[in-house]
């Protein structure tokens, strides 16, 4: 094989790492004692957050006029990520919790 | 020491002249065990009287929540002090909540519709910010035993969440 074959073939290989999508990604986020942990997290669309519930009272994670999410005392409840942007969101039950997710397209 | 106490106790008076103020003196865990129980039960018998009585979703929405929060920490609560062998102990403070619940309970009891929505969540805001401050000014710093007082603490930031909660269900029914 010559030498210019060899380079352009590693070329395209190089692209076609670049060009392939990362894999969706599930993000764990711990609720303890009435707090998201990490209280941000940065995600791409196609992501999962996961949030796991280490308390003996029900939580949800609730965005303004948009998705609500119901988390059991001692369970994890997820949801996939649809949409890019920054969004802000809280426990219906209690409003003192807060998190944010920004996900990138 | 009486110096701090007084401090506690006038920081309780200026958030509620009501029970707390009743408190003799510092209280003990096992008394401290029993006042927080006492104000878990207190209000899931507000919510049952609100389930019952209200046809407000947003309201009977609210009440189940408290029940169904005050319940699991209340159980925290029983299994803590089994655990510390503590036998929750009788005291003024809890005899003076239980009183004044009785009295509003009484109140609301003659209130219906609209009128009772408003009467029971203002009730619900101004109780939990009673109870909270109790907890910050007294109780937490009153608690001897670092488990108990780990409890009041998440307690605390769980009804302080409540004192959200009802502040917000209180906005929507104006
Ligand atoms: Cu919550």
């Amino acid at each position: 094989m010559k030498a210019g074959a060899l380079i352009r073939l590693s070329w395209l290989a190089a692209l076609a790492l670049m060009a392939a999508p990362a894999a969706a990604a599930t993000i764990e986020v711990t609720i303890d004692k009435l707090v998201f942990s990490p209280a941000t997290v940065e995600a791409k669309v196609g992501d999962t957050i996961e949030w796991v519930n280490n308390d003996v009272v029900a939580h949800t994670a609730t965005v303004k006029g948009g998705w609500d999410v119901m988390i059991p005392p001692k369970k994890s409840a997820s949801l996939t990520l649809k949409a890019a942007g920054a969004v802000d969101y809280f426990c219906r039950f209690h409003p003192n919790m807060r998190g944010h997710l920004d996900v990138s397209p | 020491m009486l110096t701090r106490y007084t401090a506690a106790l006038a920081a309780v008076l200026f958030v509620s002249a009501a029970p707390f103020a009743q408190a003799a003196d510092k209280p003990t865990d096992p008394q401290i065990a029993h006042i927080a129980y006492t104000a878990g039960v207190l209000d899931i018998e507000a919510a049952k009287q609100a389930i019952k009585t209200s046809k407000n979703k947003e309201v009977v929405a609210f009440a189940k929540d408290m029940e169904r929060d005050h319940e699991a920490v209340n159980k925290q609560a029983l299994d803590l002090v089994k655990k510390l062998k503590v036998k929750p102990e009788d005291n003024a403070t809890s005899q003076a909540l239980s009183k004044a619940a009785e009295e509003e309970r009484a109140k609301l009891a003659k209130l219906k519709g609209a009128a009772f929505d408003k009467a029971y969540i203002e009730n619900e805001v101004a109780y939990h910010k009673q109870v909270n401050g109790a907890l910050e000014t007294l109780l937490i710093p009153s608690a001897s035993n670092a488990e108990l007082k780990s409890l009041l603490e998440t307690g605390l930031k769980i009804f302080q969440g409540h004192e959200q909660h009802a502040e917000h269900v209180a906005g929507m029914l104006k």
